[in-house]
């Protein structure tokens, strides 16, 4: 189905499955341990043996010596596997370093050898008595220092043109009679989802099957197919649970790779897990940016001119953190800049984490802004307010589709009791504590991607939905069931869903926030398909036909959905494509976010009390599963804030922290009272769903709202994060 | 892990026996050394489990103290009621650490002895002088923040992490020990762990083999008992500084620090000062503080939660 016209009115918009707030419907499977995760898919590979990583001891150079002797040696050990007995391989095509590295090293942690033994601890045992000798070379690791070294990245669809101009920004800015210049910089970040990159691998007559813990199933089959140098079609992938990713898991990793190695040389299954303090280093990360953000108004808060430069740093052949693509399209303004500039750095791989791009990009210019409305005295609410822009503000003709930010704000003001704010910091004192109320506007795009599915009618009158998209802990299990549900009106308990599995049609995947959209629309397309089919079958017009309750109703004639099925199953496949709506209109979702923090007047402890986000997303498929999206997102925001970082040793090229012990976010403790208001909204120029995303648009932003609440409690304006008390202490006011 | 073997004694006596043999290792709640073992940060031939040994209770000593059994969890030990009334800051400072769980293992003794957090010293890929004596430390001139800032040395400046041992030292408390000869040792919480010096990997004033049998509470100390543990996140995080302190009516009283030291820091004559505020007993308390950029923040830190806890003190009179 190819998607070219606003939507019009539809099935969904009955709304009587979607947009319900209905439980998750694999969490009893989850919450009593049933649900196979790819380590524990011990039906399919009983008789597994397990893997274990050895990482490289040096960020950058050679190794002299590899000896595997005593390894080998060890008790219960069946292989281990290096870059020299791995066979050729080729850099999948998502990947920008090889996943097993020698004799070059060109990051910590990068594997170096997979060692194979009958049991876990064996595997782990005889992975200590590997012994290699490197040669370091020197690397770049610091990005301050590669700053001037950084050059523009090429251009792509995703990030776009490294560079934007409109109008003179510099004269604007020059001229303008408030201006903000100001930079900020926001840290490497690690994923940590819960559960670590794992596979299982099992080949049987050069068929490769891989469990696995993927959020794009088709991007995994295809990136071991070129890795190993095989034929897509001998690589079948299964992921159908998966205990979070956030970017961390788009794409083929070490895990799956070695594990592929491992079961090709010894003839068994082999199961590898990624341990703890490997993935920080050896797997993907948020890189780090330095961001200069110069704003110039007039005095009465129009802006005049908006520039914003990002710079950040990644493997050679790597990309950028596209820190500035909100700013080309959140506010208005004549005279406009936007600048991306890539150093060359030898830390691990940067790529994708929650939100790239805009959530350390909001981090920044969310609170230039709030710098720029106490410049110009005007409430950050209104300020925003001010230089709202209906149109992209690059491409004037280009309208949004739907853009309900000053809403959002309004909405989110009244609900939190922003106006009971007060603008001078320092201001409000609960006994030890210094209390402050901070905001931020929330952005992010709506990216429309292909998504076939297939559905299944049988002589029950139960659905059946494949496709191979994931469910990564988001809920996609339960809207899609609810899609199908609504498509061909029957009861959810009547839908089966089958997910995660590359023999499915291919669908967006889970990543960007683009999966719910795109894979309940390649469902919708699938199931318009067996509705026609249906109608056929039942001598209805497919175009009047009603599905509800079972049955096919047309005028005053209906029949059971079942009877149509009743010689044999009925299959539907199709995928949703998209015209050029999103070039036609800028497509992108909206929100506010609103946190009381309290610091405390000594030690600078800070404790969030209150969150608020009111998100515009169009149709919320499931107001649960949804908040659930939001609330995990402002927290990884609140971890952005005030902790998250992995710390760069400048000497020896790697990141320190690379435990959970080290690496800190959030514990329940640090999170309080969280509100999520879902503006009712649909969007019909995104897809027949009308529905755009939230698990991205939650975390832009909620940073830069802490930290105007730090200011707002204290007087201290911090644009290094994350905000620990250390960056600020001797600057609060004294005790009293 | 390498592989080991294991035994689980009768009484005291065989276990510290046992302990003093190469390559042996006791093992209380294993929520530390397991997870050494695992990274092979230690590794241990032969693991004598203490779990079977009755040194589980807390018992009145005749003098009005306690005798605390090293095999008592923390849960236990902060719960207990006469621990909660006559040594609150004890009580304070073990819920402060770890978490839920971590506490149900934790054994008295075992905490006592946890190892470092230093970030280099769980990496074994890096140098380090306290896991392998002689190669160096890379910690000094890398990741400093959580590091010592007073009494390290140039071969290692890692802190201890224990919370409950920073009480302990306010409260004067002595650690009973059994040697694999038979012989008791009474060790008083000043000298019990040591500084880095040029031998990092020694950290306590044990002997090979050394069992810790209890730790004696003294009388009780009369005052406000006060466990300040300030850290990145409101739970589960090791103390950036830690203050106990002990305050009297009028100001008098005791302080030890936790986050800054190879030990809990506490330095009896800056107690004096207490009277005069919290610039003034920091200023003697970390005297001849050496702090590296990252970590300079805590001597500010100190000051200002010694502060507020003084300032509450008053307050509260
Ligand atoms: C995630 C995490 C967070 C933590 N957070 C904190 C925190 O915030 N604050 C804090 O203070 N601690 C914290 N801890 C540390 C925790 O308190 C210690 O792991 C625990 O107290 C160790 O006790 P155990 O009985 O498990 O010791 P074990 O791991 O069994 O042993 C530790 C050491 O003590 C020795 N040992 C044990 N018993 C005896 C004995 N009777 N005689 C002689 N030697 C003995 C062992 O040989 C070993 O060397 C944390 C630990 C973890 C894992
Ligand atoms: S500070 Fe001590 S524990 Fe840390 S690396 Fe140096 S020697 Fe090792």
């Amino acid at each position: 189905m190819k998607f070219q016209t606003p939507a019009g009115h539809n099935p969904i918009d009955r709304m009587s499955v979607v947009g319900q707030p209905l439980d998750r419907i694999d969490g009893p499977l989850k919450t009593t341990g049933t649900a196979p995760y790819a380590y524990e898919q011990h039906d399919a590979a009983p008789d597994a043996a397990y893997g274990h990583v050895v990482g490289a001891g040096i960020a950058k150079g050679r190794i002299r010596r590899l000896d595997i002797k005593a390894a080998e040696r060890a008790p219960g050990v069946l292989a281990v596997i290096t870059a020299d007995t791995a066979g050729p391989l080729e850099v999948g095509p998502h990947n920008t370093v090889p996943l097993l590295g020698g004799p070059e090293i060109r990051h910590y942690h990068q594997a170096v050898a997979l060692v194979v033994a009958e049991s876990f601890e064996a595997a782990r045992a005889a992975a200590g008595r590997v012994r290699i000798e490197y040669e370091a070379h020197a690397g770049a690791y610091d990005l301050e220092a590669a700053r001037t070294t950084a050059t523009a990245p090429e251009a792509n669809a995703q990030m776009g043109e490294p560079d934007t101009q409109v109008g003179d920004f510099l004269g604007a800015f020059a001229d303008a009679p408030v201006r903000l210049d100001e930079t900020y910089t926001t840290p490497d970040q690690s994923h940590m989802m819960m559960e670590p990159h794992a596979s299982i691998a099992r080949w049987d007559d050069g068929t490769l099957t891989l469990w696995t813990s993927t959020q794009m199933v088709e991007w995994c089959a295809r990136g071991i197919a070129k890795t190993l140098r095989m034929d897509r079609s001998k690589v079948h992938v299964i992921s159908p649970y998966i205990g979070g990713g956030f970017g961390g898991k788009l794409f083929l990793r070490a895990d799956a790779l070695l594990a592929a190695l491992g079961a090709r040389a010894t003839g068994r299954p082999v199961k590898v897990a990624l341990h703890r303090p490997l993935i920080a280093n050896n797997s993907t990360h948020r890189p780090a940016t330095i961001q200069r953000v110069r704003l110039g108004a007039t005095r009465d808060g129009v802006i005049t001119a908006i520039g914003h430069e990002s710079w950040s740093g990644d493997q050679p052949g790597g990309g950028p953190e596209t820190a500035v693509s909100q700013t080309r399209l959140l506010y208005a303004g004549a005279n406009r800049l936007t600048a991306m500039r890539l150093a060359v750095l030898d830390l691990p791989e940067g790529n994708s984490m929650r939100a790239p791009g805009e959530a350390p990009g909001m981090m920044a210019l969310e609170i230039a802004m709030d710098e720029m409305a106490e410049k110009l005295r005007l409430d950050p609410v209104e300020f925003r307010i001010r230089n709202d822009t209906q149109v992209d503000p690059e491409n004037p003709e280009r309208p949004f589709s739907a853009r309900p930010l000053i809403t959002c704000l309004q909405t989110g003001a009244a609900q939190f009791g922003w106006q009971r704010r007060d603008a001078r910091p320092g201001r409000v004192k609960d006994g030890q504590w210094l209390v402050g109320l901070g905001m931020a506007a929330a952005f992010r795009n709506n990216l429309p991607m292909t998504s076939g599915a297939r559905v299944r009618l049988d002589g029950d009158g139960r659905i059946t939905v494949e496709t191979d998209m994931t469910d990564i802990g988001t809920g996609s299990y339960t809207i899609i069931a609810q899609t199908a549900a609504e498509m061909m009106g029957v009861r959810m308990d009547q839908v089966e869903v089958r997910l995660g599995d590359s023999t499915y049609p291919v669908s967006a995947g889970s990543g960007g926030q683009f999966g719910a959209n795109n894979a309940t629309s390649g469902v919708y397309a699938a199931c318009i398909g067996l509705r026609e089919e249906v109608a056929r079958r039942l001598g209805f017009n497919s175009q009047d036909a009603d599905f509800a309750d079972g049955q096919v109703r047309s005028g005053n004639r209906s029949a059971p959905l079942a009877s149509a099925a009743a010689r044999g199953e009925i299959v539907a496949e199709d995928r949703i494509e998209y015209g050029d709506l999103h070039k036609t209109h800028q497509q992108s979702t909206f929100g506010s976010h609103f946190v009381e923090v309290a610091v405390d007047g000594a030690t600078g402890e800070v404790r969030v009390r209150r969150m608020l986000a009111v998100c515009a997303a169009g149709r919320i498929l499931n107001p649960k599963s949804a908040r659930s999206q939001v609330i995990g997102a402002m927290t990884m925001g609140v971890g952005a804030a005030l902790m998250e970082h992995l710390k760069v040793d400048t000497r020896r090229g790697f990141f320190v922290n690379h435990d959970l012990a080290s690496y800190e976010v959030p514990v329940h403790a640090d999170i309080p009272h969280q509100e999520v208001i879902f503006l009712d909204e649909t969007d019909p120029m995104s897809s027949p769903m009308k529905a755009k995303g939230v698990g991205e648009l939650g975390i832009c932003g909620v940073a830069a709202a802490v930290a105007n609440a730090i200011y707002n409690a204290t007087g201290v304006r911090v644009r290094d994060y994350p905000i620990t008390l250390d960056t600020y202490l001797d600057r609060l006011p004294d005790v009293a | 892990m390498i592989p080991f073997t294991y035994e689980r004694p009768g009484s005291p006596a065989e276990a510290a026996a046992a302990a003093a043999k190469p390559g042996a290792k006791l093992i209380a709640g294993g929520t530390n050394l397991l997870d050494l073992m695992k990274l092979e940060i230690e590794t241990p031939v032969h693991l004598v489990d203490v779990n079977g040994l009755a040194l589980d209770t807390i018992e009145a000593t005749g003098d009005g103290g306690l005798r605390i059994g090293a095999l008592v969890s923390n849960t236990d030990l902060a719960a207990d009621a006469r621990v909660r009334r006559d040594y609150a800051v004890l009580s304070r400072a073990l819920v402060s650490g770890a978490s839920g769980q971590l506490r149900n293992k934790a054994t008295t003794a075992g905490n006592l002895l946890q190892r470092t957090r230093c970030p280099y010293f769980y990496d074994t890929a890096q140098p380090c002088n306290k896991r392998s004596p002689g190669s160096g430390c890379s910690a000094i001139g890398g990741m400093t923040r959580q590091l010592a800032i007073i009494g390290a040395s140039e071969a290692c400046i890692a802190t201890h992490p224990s919370d409950m041992a920073v009480a302990l030292r306010v409260l004067d408390a002595e650690i009973e020990t059994l040697s694999g000869e038979g012989t008791t040792r009474r060790i008083p919480m000043a000298e019990f762990h040591r500084l880095p010096g040029d031998t990092p990997e020694i950290e306590t004033a044990l002997n090979a083999g050394n069992l810790i049998t209890a730790v004696i509470l003294p009388r009780p100390v009369p005052g406000r008992h006060v466990y300040r543990k300030v850290r990145d996140r409101a739970s589960y995080a090791f103390a950036l500084v830690s203050v106990a302190a002990i305050i009297e009516d009028g100001g008098r009283g005791r302080v030890a620090l936790g986050g800054v030291a190879h030990k809990p820091w506490r330095v009896e004559a800056a107690e004096s000062e207490l009277a005069r505020g919290a610039r003034a007993t920091t200023a003697r308390l970390l005297e001849g503080a050496r702090p590296s950029r990252d970590n300079a923040f805590k001597i500010t830190l100190v000051e200002r939660t010694l502060d507020a806890i003084l300032s509450d003190a008053r307050g509260a009179q």
